[in-house]
């Protein structure tokens, strides 16, 4: 058995998987100050009689390191970068104790200037004197020439508890994008460890020792141990959990769109395909643009709860959540009340909900009736008017061949598949507003919470070859080889993948889910001088994100999958 | 962060699947690099930097510029109508004002390509900046648009399209034409009769640095630019001055175009040569794209950089100052000359010989304008081609006269079928494009 759990800003919701299918599913609060007492409660609800030997292994998705990044309670670390010539290092500047250091490697990773070993032992000793335990390193270009991040690693011997290289958070190109992205795994890394050491350590207390999968951006998992040495990774996995909770139920042969429609939030995502599709450089998150490998998703502050305002004539609705709707005893009108008022909810205080919607009926003009309806209008509007501009940010994504700007192949979503808790009363009317299907996900209070157990570990792995200098690398795994002439896209390809096997198993993968594919395969001649000098190949590959194999029974034949209308009629 | 301050739009379009030949310099490889660097440096991600995805062209597009023998596709591909659209769609967004300023760094370039386009000469089939023009003309209702053209090679198709049209003012600065092909680009070549003056030359000697392009950049291109009042500026901007181009030779550097963009402050700038690929391309686009949106550039360097290898030798200097003097002067004196060239005949004929460098071929030219006062002039071209095409060209221009659209329209009907493999009209006053049959 499996279980899945996924903190959400609201509620947590539990699931436990068997291979027939869901056991038990539970809600349980979530105390934002205290996650761990969270999670906690969430897995004893559901493991109450259970044995260790029945379970096989925990999926978690916590908002632990996106909260502490998006509310700026990070500890200090240190940041050494190297920079060389180019914008100024300092406007990539992540936090107090960051400094820029010499040395410089070109865009081939040839060596330009060397490092200076007092000017780093001098940082380092500022950094230990200043009680700092966990430092980042970063150069421009690393990832073409690891060796000024190696070195001054080196430099820095044993007086840190742990070193995060620039190298080795990401294969793409983008320096500032690779510092924010080491300085934010280095600031989680104390909050994630000292977390996740204590939740296993409850867990073994409990005689359920079992292994432990973290949920990442991207939808995909990775053991506890690669989360330690990665953990920013596991930022944003909430909307990632929802995506893989739909994915069961998309096309394999056409696009979906997915909305996870909360109390305070709708995510926003696509599947093509049943793949859920990837932001092609990677997560942002606050003030932060990083290389983390992340699900390309939009959020808008729109929700059940949100509350509803009018200022100069204009409806607002959102961002703000101030507790539940008032139909549920809370202070201000929200879309749910429009809803108690269309008499599309019962079961709470409908005429709390009227009360609340007075004032806004008033400012606009309308009768209580038109204002609610009006409120939940605007509310399905404005999330369309999001997807599509998801849609259309990823239609008008630069391409950079003839082939490929010709082919113009463009995402069009004819199905939406909704999930979250308010989602069954906002089905029928997305689906008039918007033209296309709208279809509700089985399960659909808990879907995320099935979506995080039932994720493969994904990763990726990045393959550059110079043969006009020999050399075949993926800094980083960590990997250099020499190549001659004869070296092709298809051997790098070969490489790729190999290293991309022994990655994924490292971090958790099972045989049967290595579902691989080429995300990039360019292949330049080098000329100089009118000659062909080389060659110049970039592969990059993945792991598809998907569900694993082993449960794929239990969702392929939904026992509820219900369209708009058929669920409408057996919730009115 | 970082942040720019105008607002600046890139359309980066490196055809890493289209080359002229495998080991041509305008091949798949020449934009990898300068893609590596302006992907590693983030600039995509600054505030107010934004990547716009390029619209195609049309062939109407083209039509509005060029006569194509025997018609577009044939001398052109998929590419061009890419590169071409690139800049078309920088253009547009910045007249949108969705951007203050654009660049779009495409390849092929095109500023060899003439009106006539019977192949490919410099590496280009579709001159790609007047096509952007031409459209932004019809779409915006632009009217006074200047180019000042950065390329080492002197831009004569650009020149060719707008030497009678008063309107464009075409500045071109390049190392001198009897060093480097295409040969042409002296100061005596100002326009025809109707346009004298807004075509301005300014060859450098070999060997000019940075020193000199800014010289020149204030001594001569801004105060004309001032005078002739441009709604538009656009750069064509070449890279090929670089210090360490392997087909030029002059001393220019990443710094060095970085100010000179700083200094001309263009509205639109467009990729022209440039075959540096490892050495120059990445640190100048770096450079030019951080002085468009008004980020500091200090500290873009290349990693041979080095000022004192090439610094500016005396006599060099001599000659930069001697040919700005001599331009300005001409500039000074253009109304003058533009009243002597009008004074004298209904009509001037102007016979040329043009060669096709990458395509291998000649053409041979007769071109006929009327002189005229109020409009840039009825056009007409008898074109042949050492692949033995003959075709007759007319163009009415865009605020053609009446007197000059009738004598077009003349020159169009009267022209003897069994001469010429083709006959075109271009009809710039009413958008329109037609072969007669």
């Amino acid at each position: 058995m499996i279980i899945g759990l996924d903190v959400g800003g609201t509620h947590t919701d539990v699931v436990l998987l068997g291979d027939s299918g869901l056991v038990r599913q539970v809600k349980v609060p979530t105390d934002a100050a205290n996650l761990f007492r969270t999670v906690l409660a969430g897995l004893e609800s559901v493991t109450t009689s259970l044995s260790a030997p029945e379970l096989h292994r925990i999926v978690l998705s916590t908002t632990l390191t996106t909260n502490a990044i998006a509310q700026e309670k990070l500890p200090p670390v240190g940041m050494i970068v190297s920079s060389g010539p180019g914008l100024d290092p300092e406007s990539h500047r992540t936090n107090a104790h960051y400094f820029a250091v010499s040395g410089s490697i070109d865009h081939r990773g040839r060596e330009v200037a060397s490092v200076s070993e007092g000017e780093v032992r001098q940082v380092a000793a500022g950094l230990k004197a200043d009680g700092i335990r966990t430092v980042g390193i970063v150069g421009k270009f690393s990832i073409r020439n690891p060796r000024h991040e190696l070195q001054i690693q080196a430099m820095l011997k044993d007086q840190f508890e742990k070193v995060f290289m620039g190298h080795q958070v990401s294969g793409s190109l983008n320096f500032a994008r690779r510092v924010a992205t080491t300085y934010l795994n280095a600031a989680v890394y104390p909050i994630h460890r000292s977390f996740f050491d204590a939740v296993q350590k409850s867990l073994a207390q409990k005689g359920l020792g079992v292994p432990l999968l973290i949920l990442k951006a991207d939808g995909g998992t990775m053991n506890l141990g690669a989360s330690i040495e990665f953990p920013g990774q596991t930022i944003l996995s909430g909307p990632a959990a929802s995506v893989m909770g739909a994915v069961a139920f998309a096309p394999d042969d056409a696009d979906a769109m997915v909305m996870d429609i909360g109390g305070t939030t709708t995510d926003i995502a696509i599947i093509r395909n049943r793949i859920p599709q990837l932001h092609p450089i990677g997560a942002r998150l606050g003030g932060y643009r990083t290389l983390i490998r992340s699900l390309e998703t939009r959020s808008i502050g729109i929700g059940g709860d949100s509350v509803v305002t009018v200022t100069h004539g204009g409806l607002q609705i959102g961002p703000q959540r101030q507790g539940p709707a008032m139909a549920f005893g809370g202070p201000r009108p929200t879309p749910t009340d429009a809803l108690f008022i269309m008499g599309e909810m019962s079961g709470g205080d409908q005429r709390a909900s009227a009360r609340g919607m007075a004032a806004v009926a008033q400012d606009l003009g309308l009768s209580i009736e038109d204002a609610a309806r009006r409120v939940f209008d605007e509310a399905c509007r404005r999330i369309l008017a999001e997807a599509r501009e998801l849609t259309d940010r990823v239609n008008n994504r630069p391409v950079y061949t003839v082939q490929d700007l010709q082919r113009g192949d463009k995402l069009d979503p004819a199905l939406i598949l909704i999930l979250g808790g308010p989602a069954p009363y906002f089905a029928r009317r997305l689906e008039t507003l918007s033209g296309k299907r709208v279809k509700l996900v089985p399960r659909w209070q808990v879907a995320n919470a099935i979506g995080a157990a039932l994720a493969r570990t994904t990763c990726e792995v990045v393959v550059f070859a110079d043969t006009h200098r020999g050399m075949v690398m993926a800094p980083e795994e960590n990997f250099t080889g020499t190549v001659d002439q004869r070296f092709t896209s298809r051997d790098a390809v070969e490489t790729a993948f190999g290293l991309l096997k022994t990655k994924a198993f490292q971090i958790g993968a099972q045989e049967d889910d290595l579902e691989m594919e080429v995300l990039e395969n360019l292949q330049f001649n080098m000329v100089r001088g009118f000659r062909t000098t080389g060659k110049n190949l970039r592969v990059k590959v993945q792991v598809k994100p998907g569900l694993i194999r082993t449960y794929e029974k239990m969702t392929a034949h939904p026992p509820s999958t219900s369209t708009a209308q058929e669920r409408t009629d057996r919730v009115t | 962060m970082l942040k720019a301050k105008h607002k600046t739009g890139l359309v980066f379009f490196p055809a890493f699947d289209w080359a002229i030949s495998p080991t041509h310099p305008e091949r798949e490889e020449r934009l990898l690099y300068t893609q590596d660097q302006v992907l590693e440096e983030g600039l995509f991600d600054i505030d107010g930097i934004l990547e716009i995805k390029p619209d195609l062209v049309t062939v109407k597009d083209i039509q509005r510029v060029h006569f194509c023998v025997p018609d577009v596709w044939s001398v052109s591909t998929e590419s061009h109508f890419i590169s071409a659209g690139g800049a078309k769609t920088i253009g547009s967004a910045v007249l949108d004002k969705t951007v203050a300023r654009g660049f779009a760094l495409v390849r092929p370039p095109g500023h060899h390509a003439m009106r006539v386009v019977h192949g490919a000469r410099g590496f280009c089939n579709i001159n790609i900046e007047a096509v952007m023009i031409e459209y932004l003309r019809r779409a915006y209702g632009v009217d006074r648009v200047a180019i000042v053209d950065t390329d080492c090679h002197h831009g004569d198709g650009t020149q060719d399209i707008y030497w009678h049209d008063p309107d464009t003012l075409f500045i071109s600065i390049h190392q001198d034409g009897r060093t480097l092909y295409p040969g042409s680009g002296f100061p005596h070549e100002q326009g025809g009769p109707n346009a004298m003056g807004t075509t301005v030359n300014i060859p450098l000697p070999p060997y000019t640095s940075a020193e000199g392009f800014l010289y020149a950049l204030e001594k001569v291109v801004m105060p004309i630019l001032t005078e002739f009042q441009p709604e538009l500026v656009i750069n064509s901007a070449g890279q090929d001055n670089h210090y360490s181009d392997p087909i030029t030779h002059m001393n220019f550097s990443a710094q060095g175009y970085a100010e000179l963009t700083r200094l001309l402050q263009p509205d639109i700038a467009v990729l022209e040569g440039g075959y540096a690929i490892e050495g120059a391309l990445p640190y100048v686009n770096v450079g030019i794209i951080l002085a468009m949106a008004g980020i500091d550039f200090k500290a873009v360097k290349e990693p041979d950089y080095d000022p004192q290898r090439i610094r500016q030798h005396p006599q060099v200097t001599r000659q930069v100052a001697a040919v700005c003097e001599a331009v300005r002067d001409l500039w000074d004196r253009r109304e003058t000359n533009r009243l002597r060239a009008q004074n004298t005949e209904t009509v001037v004929h102007r016979d040329r010989h043009i060669f096709y460098d990458t395509d291998m071929m000649h053409e041979s030219q007769k071109e006929t304008v009327r002189v005229c006062a109020q409009c840039a002039g009825a056009l007409r071209i008898d074109s042949s081609s050492s692949r033995g095409k003959r075709v007759l060209a007319v163009h009415i221009p865009r605020k053609a006269c009446a007197a000059c659209r009738e004598m077009a329209s003349q020159w169009y009907a009267a022209a003897a079928k069994d001469q010429f493999d083709h006959i075109f009209l271009q009809d710039r006053t009413g958008d329109l494009y037609e072969e007669r049959r």
